[in-house]
Order: structure tokens, then C-alpha cells, then sequence
């Protein structure tokens, strides 16, 4: 019989401060990954879940296959570069190519909300379809829900996927180790300060482009080559700074980078001084952090030039003090990239 | 970019460092006022470049953190009624009143939008006209002309449905309160290069000489913080005592008259109470007689509200330059950014998060 000490009904998240859920806790942040780590990890503990990966990835006995899925609740729905319906595909997709798989089946559910305009419903149903044959997917099921008017955003999209390992290599934080060295796909903060600009309240006038594309081609490409790839974090939410706080925590590792070679367009600077925002936690919907075993990193930076000049090696591994991310400033000098709380707040002045 | 990355040079850095070391012969305790400041002093690890003996205190002027607490509870009550659009800052939406925050109000269901320019709240009052519209007015002289200038157009074009809770706060009165008091070991200033622009700073002459302590108005960029530096030690190793200024690309000495007029116009000075310090006589700005009907606190019936702080809270120590965030007891502990214990944990740019945020102090106790 269960031991009456495990039976413990009393929320796991502190309650005097937060009783209800917040936008923070959306925000991929702390908030979020107190709810993941004390509520949804010891309910649901499993070695796949527990692994803490982009996806899962499943032995099936002749062939390994990684499975995730991913909810879109982006407003507004068209932006500069990308709608709900591109991003819907590319994450998914892109968080199978993060586990080293060949993303291949995506399911789409569609939650719609009473009144929704027809037309904008086929917009984005044919941005579906022309992102998943960018992707080389394929949609082999779904699901339609409407909600009363007034309980959605307009439309909301929930997509899982499966993709197919297809090579020996284990891609996980697990496999981080020292001396490996970080590449990063691109310059950084596209997609975020778009989104905020498209947004009505900041008057703000810019032509960025939302980053948001498949990275399915460049990781295979990358594992075809035989690069050795230990880990590899697709930048969304949380940004740069989020994914490897992230995967030093998992890996246990220190991650040292150097800000002078992170790449960030002129806009996107502009407009992260203009707010008072840290580019480092702007989200992110094309890029990609892998990290590589020194010898093959000359080689898989050249292949990810090709199809971003902007990538870059912007840091390194090392194993203590562990769990912690540590960045060369401009300046000269050291300091700790902590997570934020939620999601990133403009400041005053 | 252009003004960003020529002030934020490794080699120039290097070389004020040099100097600085070079004319350093005594400890020195010097308090950048600006929350700014703080983030970028905190942000770019910039008292490594400094010599042992020169102490950095972080000061006031974090809007965010000085405002009362009562003003938060205020804030979350008018935000919690029906028919009420609250439109705030981003960064005071985490601030801990003594029973709420305003997120929390908003997962209750309050409809509290975050705006980047406080014109945005008429825009919004204009199309809601059914709906009672507030904004928190946060901030120092710096924030003040654009909650002026709001309210004199709301006036002029008649918006009723519109009010502002007003918490805006002076910088020299809270000067000559750290001064003043028993326990200072301020011993120069670097003044907010942006209260400046708009105030210009004939109002810090009188204090330098009554204090005789220098004050060095200052950008916030690394390199104009380590200037700020360099030319405040330098005046504090030369026995003097005067106003400089280091942002001459922003700030002149009679500052922005035209944003200083529309504050005169629509506010008045009033004694204002600071988190963490308490009341400060003639340290804040209140609504002119004529533009009463714009006050929130009237509007809603709570101008009467009182409460007290957190008694574990050492945020005034800190605001002062008393103590340094990781002396107190609750940091990193029973206070982090995700629940904070007063308000300097909140901000990005209050010290206490700055601290925890970039130094990860917590980790190393």
C-alpha cells in the first residue's frame, strides 16, 4: 500500500503569492518552469519526459522516433515574415530536427472562436499547407473545435509531430560535455520585436521580419555531413539567454559566451534600446544553438553559413560551476545570465 | 550603431579604468541616482573596473521602487472595479502591494493594458468612452511633461472618462534627504543624465555648496558611467565640491523649458511619501486645483487609504545607500524577482534585482 507521507494534496506551487495562473507563467521564464518542475515533472515522471528535450524521442525497437507537440496562441495572427499558421509547422517541425529526426506526420487541431471570419480561416489554412511542403511534412490528422464567442483569441492551433532518427548520434543536453563549442544559426531577435511592433499599442515603424523558418534541411544536413553534434536548442520564447540557462541546468554544465559575436541586426537593437529590452531573451523562431565537438565546428559553422551568413561560434563549455551561463560583455567583463521571471517588461525610462 | 557601441568600447573602457586607478588615493562612496544606472552598472559588471576603495551605492531613482505601497494597493483596488481599463508601465505590474500585484488583478479579470506612451491612454479613453480609463503616472521629472501634456489635452478637448493616479517624484528632494541623514556615507553623485535633459541642473548648484559634495550629471552607457566616475573622483580627490557634466550630448545647465513649463502648469509640488525612505516634504508632484477632476484617487473615493511596508524589507537601507542588497537577510531567500519582498526586486532596474539577476549572489552564499 502507498506510504500515507507521498499522499499530499496541497498545490506544489507556493499559493500565497500566486494563486492563479499569470501571463508569466507562459512566458518561459522562471514562472513556467516552476510549473513544469514542480507540478507537471513529479506527476508525470518518465525517462523521456524526464530527459527534458525539445521532444521525446522514442525507441521502437527497429527504428527511433521523436514525437512533440507545440500550441500556437500568437496575436496577432499575420505579421511581417509569418502567421500562426508558418509558426505552427515550423515549430514543431523544428523541435523534431532539434531532436536529430527527420520531421515527417503533423497533426493540426484548429480551436476556433464563434464569428471568426471565413476567409481568414483559408489565409491561414493555405500558409499551412505551403509551410508544411516547405518542411517536407506531411498532415495526416486533425481536429476542429469552436469555442463561444468571447472564450478565444480568434483562433488558436495545436500541432504535434513525428519525426524519424535516422543515425546513431544521441542529441540531448545530456550528452553536452566540456570543451564543446556553441554555434549559433543566426542573428537574433527577429521574431520577437516583430511581433511587439505588429502589435497596435507600440507605435512603432520598422521593417523586421519575423525569422520563422524550417531548420529540418540544415540539421540533417549537418548530421549527413557527420558532424558531431552533442545537443542542439531551437531559441523561441525565452530567447538565446532562456536555451542555454536551459541546457547548462540539464547538462550540468557551465556555458561560457562572448556578447561581442553575438549577432543582432541594427533594427532589432534599435529597438530593444528604444524599450530597454535584452536582446538575449527576445524570442526567436528560426534559430538554433548546437553544440559541437571542437574538431567538427570549424566545418559545421561553414554549413551553417550557407544558408545564414550571420552564424556564428559564440561560445564554449566547461564543467564548473555547473548549472551556471556566464557572458563576456563588450566592455571587458564577466557576468551571469540568469533567467527572467516571465516575459521580458519594457522599462520606464 | 551610432552612439551605442563608440560607448561601449572595450579599450576606452580600459583606459578610464586606468585613469581612474591612477587618481584614486582615498576610499570614496559615490551613489548613481538613476535606476538606469544601476541596470547598466549591474548589466556590464562595471565596479570590476574600479579600484577597491571606490564604493558604487545604488540611489533612488528607480520609479518603480520608490513608489509607496499604498499607491501599489491603490492601483490594484481601482484596477479591480468594473468598467475600469488601468493602463500602466510594463515594469509595475509586478510590483508587490501589501496584498496584490497589479498581474494578479489582471488574472482576475481586471482589464489592465501596458502602454509605452502615456498619449496612448487617451487614444484609449477616446475609443472606450463607456469605460472609465486610469493611468499610473510613475516617475521622475523624466516621465512627468509627458503625464502633463495628457492631461492638459484631456482637459482642452474635454475627455471625462479619463484619470490619472499620480506617484511622480523629485530628485533633489531625495538628495538632500540621503544627505541629511544620520547614517549617510554618500560622498558624491552621478545625477540621471535623463532627469536632467529635462530639468537641466541649476537646482543641484545649491546643493554642492551646502553639502559640499559633488554632483556629476551622467549618461548611461558604460562609458559615460565610468567618466561619471573619473570626473567625480577627481573633484573628491581635489578637495572640490561642484556641479559637472559629463552628458553635454543630451543635457544643457537651464535643461527643457517648454517640458518644464507643461509640469508647472498641470502640477504643483506636494510632499510625497518613498518606499522604503517614508515621507519627504516638497518631493513629489500633485494635480493643480484646476485639474482635480483628472485625480483618480478623488475619482474612486480612496484619497483616504493608508497601509505599512513589509517589516523584513531593507529596500529604504538600500535606496539610501546604507546597505547593499545581499546584506539583507530575505535576498535570494525568502525575496527573489519571482516573489518579491519590496519593490527594489521588482524592477529591472531596481538594485536588489539587478543584484540577483547578474550576480547570481544567492548562488555563491
Amino acid at each position: 500500500m502507498r506510504d500515507i507521507k507521498d499522499f499530499n494534496l496541497s498545490c506544489p506551487i507556493s499559493i500565497e503569492q500566486y494563486p492563479h495562473i499569470l501571463l508569466a507563467h507562459g512566458g518561459g521564464g522562471k514562472l513556467m518552469h516552476s510549473l513544469i518542475d514542480k507540478m507537471f515533472m513529479p506527476s508525470f515522471s518518465n525517462k523521456m519526459l524526464n530527459s527534458q528535450h525539445d521532444g521525446a524521442v522514442i525507441d521502437l525497437g527497429k527504428v527511433k522516433a521523436a514525437f512533440t507537440t507545440d500550441s500556437y496562441v500568437v496575436y496577432p495572427l499575420f505579421f511581417p515574415g509569418g502567421d500562426i499558421g508558418k509558426l505552427a509547422i515550423y515549430g514543431t517541425a523544428n523541435d523534431l530536427a532539434m531532436c536529430g529526426a527527420r520531421p515527417l506526420y503533423i497533426s493540426v487541431g484548429f480551436i476556433l472562436e464563434e464569428g471568426f471570419p471565413m476567409e481568414t480561416l483559408w489565409r491561414v489554412v493555405k500558409s499551412v499547407q505551403e509551410a508544411a511542403e516547405r518542411a517536407k511534412v506531411n498532415i495526416v490528422t486533425g481536429d476542429t473545435k469552436v469555442v463561444d464567442k468571447g472564450k478565444g483569441d480568434g483562433m488558436y492551433i495545436n500541432t504535434s509531430g513525428i519525426g524519424i532518427i535516422e543515425h546513431g548520434i544521441e542529441v540531448s543536453p545530456a550528452k553536452v560535455e566540456q570543451g564543446d563549442l556553441v554555434l549559433l544559426s543566426g542573428d537574433i531577435g527577429r521574431h520577437g520585436i516583430t511581433i511587439m511592433s505588429a502589435r497596435e499599442e507600440l507605435a512603432l515603424e520598422s521593417e523586421i521580419m519575423s525569422d520563422a523558418s524550417p531548420l529540418s534541411d540544415l540539421v540533417m544536413e549537418l548530421l549527413e555531413q557527420g558532424i558531431e553534434v552533442h545537443c542542439m536548442r531551437d531559441l523561441t520564447r525565452g530567447g538565446l539567454g532562456s536555451a542555454l540557462i536551459e541546457i547548462a541546468g540539464t547538462s550540468g554544465t557551465h556555458i561560457h559566451i562572448d556578447e561581442n559575436v553575438i549577432p543582432v541586426s541594427r533594427e532589432v537593437q534599435a529597438t530593444c534600446e528604444i524599450l530597454g529590452l535584452d536582446p538575449l531573451y527576445v524570442a526567436n523562431e528560426g534559430r538554433f544553438i548546437a553544440f559541437v565537438k571542437p574538431p567538427d565546428a570549424e566545418r559545421a559553422l561553414k554549413i551553417m553559413r550557407s544558408s545564414n551568413s550571420e552564424a556564428s561560434l559564440i561560445g564554449s563549455v566547461e564543467m564548473s560551476p555547473s548549472g551556471v551561463v556566464t557572458m563576456r560583455s563588450t566592455i571587458g567583463t564577466n557576468r551571469v545570465i540568469d533567467m527572467l521571471s516571465g516575459e521580458q517588461l519594457p522599462r520606464i525610462c | 550603431m551610432k552612439y551605442i557601441d563608440e560607448y561601449r568600447d572595450a579599450e576606452a573602457a580600459k583606459r578610464y579604468s586606468d585613469l581612474i586607478h591612477s587618481i584614486t588615493t582615498s576610499p570614496w562612496a559615490i551613489m548613481e541616482v538613476c535606476g538606469g544606472q544601476t541596470h547598466a552598472i549591474v548589466k556590464y559588471g562595471i565596479d570590476e573596473l574600479l579600484p577597491k576603495g571606490v564604493t558604487l551605492l545604488h540611489g533612488p531613482g528607480c520609479p518603480v521602487c520608490v513608489t509607496p505601497v499604498e499607491l501599489i494597493d491603490k492601483a490594484a483596488e481601482i484596477a479591480s472595479r468594473p468598467g475600469v481599463i488601468f493602463c500602466s508601465f510594463g515594469d509595475m505590474l509586478r510590483v508587490p502591494g501589501t496584498k496584490s500585484d497589479l498581474f494578479s488583478v489582471k488574472a482576475k479579470g481586471g482589464d489592465i493594458r501596458i502602454v509605452y506612451s502615456p498619449l496612448d491612454t487617451l487614444k484609449i479613453a477616446r475609443e472606450n468612452p463607456s469605460k472609465d480609463v486610469v493611468f499610473f503616472a510613475v516617475g521622475f521629472e523624466t516621465t512627468a511633461p509627458a503625464t502633463a501634456m495628457i492631461v492638459h489635452q484631456a482637459s482642452a478637448i474635454d475627455i471625462s472618462n479619463f484619470s490619472i493616479l499620480v506617484s511622480h517624484v523629485l530628485v533633489p528632494p531625495a538628495l538632500e534627504a540621503i544627505l541629511s541623514s544620520h547614517n549617510n556615507n554618500v560622498k558624491g553623485f552621478l545625477a540621471a543624465g535623463h532627469v536632467c535633459t529635462i530639468m537641466g541642473y541649476t537646482e543641484y548648484e545649491p546643493i554642492v555648496q551646502k553639502y559640499h559634495v559633488p554632483i556629476v550629471v551622467t549618461g548611461f552607457e558604460p562609458l559615460d558611467i565610468l567618466q561619471g566616475i573619473y570626473m567625480c573622483v577627481k573633484q573628491l580627490e581635489e578637495g572640490r565640491a561642484e556641479v559637472e557634466n559629463q552628458y553635454t550630448r543630451s543635457v544643457i545647465r537651464v535643461g527643457n523649458q517648454g517640458a518644464q513649463n507643461i509640469i508647472h502648469e498641470v502640477f504643483e509640488i506636494i510632499p510625497r511619501k518613498w518606499r522604503g525612505i517614508g515621507e519627504i516634504s516638497a518631493s513629489g508632484l500633485g494635480l493643480r486645483e484646476e485639474y482635480t477632476s483628472f485625480d483618480a484617487e478623488r475619482r474612486f473615493g480612496i484619497t483616504e487609504y493608508t497601509c505599512e511596508e513589509s517589516s523584513e524589507c531593507i529596500s529604504g537601507l538600500v535606496l539610501k545607500g546604507v546597505k547593499k542588497p545581499h546584506e539583507c537577510e530575505a535576498f535570494g531567500r525568502r525575496c527573489t524577482p519571482e516573489h518579491p519582498l519590496g519593490a527594489t526586486m521588482v524592477s529591472s532596474e531596481g538594485a536588489c534585482a539587478a543584484y540577483y539577476r547578474y550576480r547570481n549572489i544567492s548562488s555563491e552564499k
